[in-house]
C-alpha cells in the first residue's frame, strides 16, 4: 500500500487523543470513550498493516480485540454503577477514600 | 557372685523409680521407707556375697570386669557401661550399702511427718545409685556419670526444704562449687586420653587397660598436668581448700543427708578416685606434694573453725572437712592403704555422730515445739545434761567421740595413727615430712578439743534449754537408736581390721587386702623414692605415743573449759577479741568468695542483662523495626488516592517500555 503512512498516521493520532482524554476528563463514562478510542485506533493499524503484508492475521486479531473492547466496557460500566449507588456522582475526582 | 555386681546400682534405681514415680499416691510411711530401705539392702546383701567369694580367692585372681552393655564405639573412643569389682571397689561398696542401708532406716523415723516423705526416700536411692555408679565404673566415663549424679543428688536433699531460701542458696552453693571442680575432672581425663592416643595410639579411658599401659607415662610432664585437674575435682567434690566452703552450708538439708552424703560417701568421692588411679598419680611428685599439702592445711584450717562454732551441725561439717584433710594427706604421701582405712572408719564414726545429733535435735525440736517456743534446736548454747534424757544416744556419741579423737583401742586411733605415721616416714618429700607431721598432730590436737567441748556442751552440765521443754525431752525410737548402736559398735571394732603391724597383735588385714591395688604405685614410686634408712620402730612407738598425749591433752582443754571452769571460754574470748572474731567467722572466707567471684560475677550478669540484652539485642530488633517505619514513612505517598496519578504511572510505563525496546 502506498499511503500506509497514512493510516499509521492517523491511528496514532487517534491514539494520543485517547490517551490524553483517559488522563484529563473527569467524567469517567468519557474516560471509558477514550478507552474505546484507543482500542480502535489499535484496530486500525492492526488492518492497515495487515492489508500491507498481504496476511489475514491483523484482521483476525481485530476480531479478538473488538470482543475484548466489548467485555471491558460491561465491566467497566458495572464498576461505574455500583460507585454510583455509594457516592451519587461519576466524577472520578470523587474517588478519593484511599487517598492519605 | 562376681556376675551379679549388676544388680548393686539396680536396686536403688528400682527404688528410686518406685518411690519417685507412684511415692506421693502410696500414702503409707513404711510402705515408702520400707521399700527404699529394702533396696538398699539387698545391695548390701550383694555385696557381702561379692566380698565372701573375693575372699574365698587368691589375690591375683580378684579383678573382675563385666560389660553390662556397650555403649559408645566412635571412631577411636570406646565407653561400655562396665563395673569393675576389685578389693578397693569392694570396701567401698561394703561402706556405701551398709552406712547406706543404716541410714535409710533412720530416715524412717527421722523424717517422720514430713510432707515429702516419699521424696526424700526417692532422692536418696538415687544417690545410692550414682555412689555405686562412681566406686564401681571400670572406665572414667562411668565414674563421671556417677560423680555429676551424687552432685545432682547433694543438690536436690540440700534444698530438700525448698521453702527456705537458705536451703535453696546453700544447695545452689554446693553445686556450682562442685561443678568448678568437675571441669578440673573432665579436663584431667580429655588431657590423659589425648596423651595416650595421640603419643603411643592407645585411645582407652579404662581403669585396666590405663594400668596396663601406665609404664609408659613419663614422670611428671603431662602427668602433673592431667593429676592437678584430677585434683581439682577432688577438692570440689571432698571439700578441700580451696572449695570447701559448701559443706558447712550444706547442713541445711535433713540430718541424715549430712550424715551420708556429707559425711560418709560423696565426700570420699575425690579420695577414692585418686586410690583408683594411683597408679597415675604416683607418677608425678609435684602433684603429691600439692595433694599432701592441701590435706594437711585443710586439715588444721577447718579444725581452727570447728573450735568456735555453736551450732552442732556446724562442728561436725568442719570435723569432715579436717578429717578430709587428714585422708587427702594420707594420699599425698603414697599412704593410699591408710587413706583408704581412714575413709572407712570416719565413714562409721562420723555417720554416727551426724546421726546422734540428729537424733539430739530431734528430741530438742520436739520438745522446744511442745512448748511452742521458737529457740534455735542446734544451738549447742540451747543444750547441755541430755546424758540422762537419751542414754543411748550419749553412749553412742561419746564412743565415736572417742574413736574420732585418736584414743588407743577405738578405730579412729589405728587409722589417723597410721596417717601420722606415713606422713612422717614416707620416703617422697624429704624435710617436708616433719612439717606435714606437725601440722597433721596439731590438727589431731584441735580435733580432740573441738570434739570433746561439743559433747560436754551437749551432754554434760545443767540443761541450759527452756525450763518448761526439759520434761519433754526423751530417747528417741529404736528405728533411730539401732543404727546409732550399729554404727557405734563399728566405730569400736571397725579399727581392729587395720592394726599397724608394730602392735603385733594382729596383722594388718587391710593393707593386705589392699595391696594388689596399690602395689604398682609402689612399684612406681621406688624410681624416686629417697632411698634413705629405714625408719626405726623406736620412732614408731614414740610418734604414736605422742599422738596419745596430743589427743588427751585436747581432751584435757576441753574438759577444764567446759566441765570444770565454765568461765574460762568467755575470758579467752575476751582475751582475744579479734582472733575469736576471725575464727568464729570462718576466716571471712565466704567474704573473699563473695568479694573475688560472686560480686564480679553477679556484675557481669547484671551488665549483660541490662546493657547488652537490652541494649544492644533488642536494639538491633527495635531498631530494624525503626527503620522499615521510616522508609515506608516515605513510600506511603506513592499510594495517593488520586486517579489520574494511577493512570499516569501507568501511562509512563508503556512509554518506558516501548522506549527500551525500540531504542536497544
Amino acid at each position: 500500500m502506498e499511503n500506509l503512512n497514512s493510516y499509521l498516521i492517523v491511528s496514532a493520532i487517534l491514539f494520543s487523543i485517547g490517551t490524553i482524554g483517559v488522563l484529563t476528563r473527569k467524567n469517567a463514562i468519557v474516560i471509558f470513550m477514550c478507552i474505546e478510542l484507543m482500542l480502535n485506533a489499535v484496530n486500525l493499524t492492526f488492518v492497515a498493516l495487515s492489508r500491507h503484508l498481504g496476511n489475514l492475521d491483523g484482521q483476525v486479531f481485530v476480531f479478538f480485540i473488538m470482543t475484548v473492547a466489548a467485555a471491558e466496557a460491561a465491566v467497566g460500566l458495572a464498576l461505574i454503577i455500583a460507585f454510583f449507588n455509594n457516592k451519587e456522582s461519576i466524577n472520578v475526582d470523587d474517588v478519593n477514600l484511599m487517598k492519605w | 557372685m562376681f556376675d551379679n555386681v549388676w544388680l548393686i546400682p539396680l536396686f536403688p534405681l528400682i527404688g528410686f523409680l518406685i518411690n519417685g514415680l507412684f511415692g506421693k499416691k502410696i500414702k503409707n510411711e513404711a510402705v515408702i521407707g520400707g521399700i527404699g530401705t529394702l533396696m538398699i539392702f539387698l545391695s548390701f546383701l550383694v555385696s557381702c556375697g561379692i566380698l565372701m567369694q573375693m575372699i574365698g580367692l587368691p589375690p591375683e585372681q580378684r579383678v573382675f570386669e563385666k560389660v553390662i552393655f556397650p555403649w559408645i564405639h566412635s571412631g577411636h573412643f570406646k565407653a561400655d557401661m562396665a563395673f569393675l569389682l576389685d578389693p578397693l571397689s569392694c570396701v567401698m561398696i561394703m561402706v556405701v550399702t551398709g552406712v547406706g542401708s543404716l541410714i535409710h532406716l533412720y530416715s524412717i523415723g527421722y523424717m517422720h511427718g514430713e510432707e515429702g516423705f516419699y521424696r526424700f526416700f526417692a532422692y536418696l536411692n538415687l544417690f545410692c545409685m550414682s555412689m555405686l555408679l562412681l566406686v564401681l565404673g571400670s572406665n572414667m566415663l562411668v565414674m563421671f556419670i556417677g560423680w555429676e549424679g551424687v552432685g545432682l543428688c547433694s543438690y536436690l536433699l540440700i534444698g530438700y526444704y525448698f521453702h527456705k531460701k537458705s536451703a535453696g542458696d546453700a544447695a545452689k552453693k554446693a553445686f556450682v562449687m562442685n561443678r568448678v571442680g568437675d571441669f578440673g575432672f573432665l579436663i584431667g581425663l580429655f588431657t590423659l586420653y589425648w596423651w595416650f592416643g595421640s603419643n603411643h595410639n592407645i585411645w582407652t579411658i579404662n581403669f585396666t587397660e590405663i594400668k596396663a599401659a601406665s609404664h609408659l607415662l613419663p614422670y611428671g610432664g603431662v602427668v602433673t598436668v592431667a593429676t592437678l585437674c584430677f585434683f581439682v575435682g577432688a577438692t570440689g567434690k571432698s571439700a578441700q581448700l580451696p572449695l570447701f566452703t559448701w559443706l558447712p552450708d550444706a547442713m541445711e538439708g535433713p540430718t541424715p543427708v549430712s550424715a551420708l552424703i556429707h559425711a560418709a560417701t560423696m565426700v570420699t568421692a575425690g579420695v577414692y578416685m585418686i586410690g583408683r588411679m594411683s597408679f597415675v598419680f604416683i607418677k608425678s611428685p609435684e602433684t603429691m606434694m600439692v595433694v599432701a599439702v592441701i590435706g594437711a592445711a585443710t586439715a588444721i584450717f577447718a579444725a581452727t573453725i570447728g573450735t568456735a562454732q555453736n551450732d552442732i551441725k556446724r562442728v561436725l561439717a568442719y570435723s569432715t572437712v579436717s578429717q578430709l584433710g587428714f585422708m587427702f594427706l594420707a594420699m599425698g604421701v603414697g599412704a593410699f592403704s591408710a587413706g583408704i582405712f581412714h575413709l572407712m572408719t570416719h565413714a562409721f564414726f562420723k555417720a554416727c555422730l551426724f546421726l546422734g545429733s540428729g537424733s539430739v535435735i530431734h528430741a530438742m525440736h520436739h520438745a522446744l515445739h511442745k512448748i511452742h517456743a521458737h529457740d534455735d534446736a542446734q544451738d549447742m548454747r540451747n543444750m547441755g545434761g541430755l546424758k540422762g534424757a537419751m542414754p543411748i544416744t550419749f553412749i553412742t556419741f561419746l564412743v565415736s567421740t572417742i574413736a574420732i579423737a585418736g584414743i588407743p583401742g577405738f578405730s579412729g586411733f589405728f587409722s589417723k595413727d597410721e596417717i601420722l605415721w606415713q606422713a612422717f616416714s614416707n620416703p617422697y618429700h624429704g624435710g617436708l615430712n616433719v612439717v606435714l607431721w606437725g601440722i597433721g598432730a596439731i590438727a589431731a590436737c584441735f580435733t580432740a578439743f573441738y570434739m570433746f567441748r561439743l559433747v560436754f556442751m551437749t551432754f554434760y552440765g545443767e540443761c541450759r534449754i527452756n525450763p518448761k521443754a526439759k520434761s519433754y525431752l526423751h530417747e528417741s525410737p529404736l528405728v533411730i537408736t539401732i543404727p546409732l548402736m550399729v554404727l557405734g559398735a563399728l566405730a569400736v571394732v571397725g579399727g581392729y581390721l587395720g592394726m599397724p603391724k608394730i602392735l603385733g597383735m594382729l596383722p594388718n588385714y587391710f593393707e593386705h587386702w589392699l595391696e594388689p591395688v596399690f602395689e604398682l604405685a609402689t612399684e612406681y614410686s621406688t624410681k624416686y623414692a629417697h632411698q634413705g634408712a629405714h625408719p626405726s620402730h623406736a620412732l614408731e612407738w614414740g610418734l604414736m605415743g605422742l599422738s596419745v598425749v596430743i589427743a588427751l591433752v585436747g581432751i584435757t582443754i576441753a574438759f577444764t573449759m567446759y566441765v570444770q571452769n565454765k568461765e574460762l571460754p568467755g575470758k579467752f574470748v575476751a582475751a582475744f577479741p579479734a582472733l575469736h572474731r576471725a575464727v568464729f567467722n570462718k576466716w571471712y572466707v565466704d567474704e573473699l568468695y563473695d568479694y573475688l567471684f560472686v560480686n564480679p560475677c553477679k556484675a557481669l550478669g547484671q551488665f549483660l542483662w541490662k546493657g547488652f540484652d537490652v541494649l544492644i539485642v533488642d536494639g538491633i530488633v527495635n531498631g530494624v523495626a525503626n527503620v522499615v517505619m521510616g522508609f515506608s514513612g516515605i513510600f506511603r505517598y506513592m499510594q495517593s488516592g488520586y486517579i489520574y496519578n494511577y493512570a499516569f504511572s501507568m501511562a509512563l510505563g508503556v512509554v518506558v517500555m516501548l522506549g527500551y525496546f525500540i531504542f536497544k
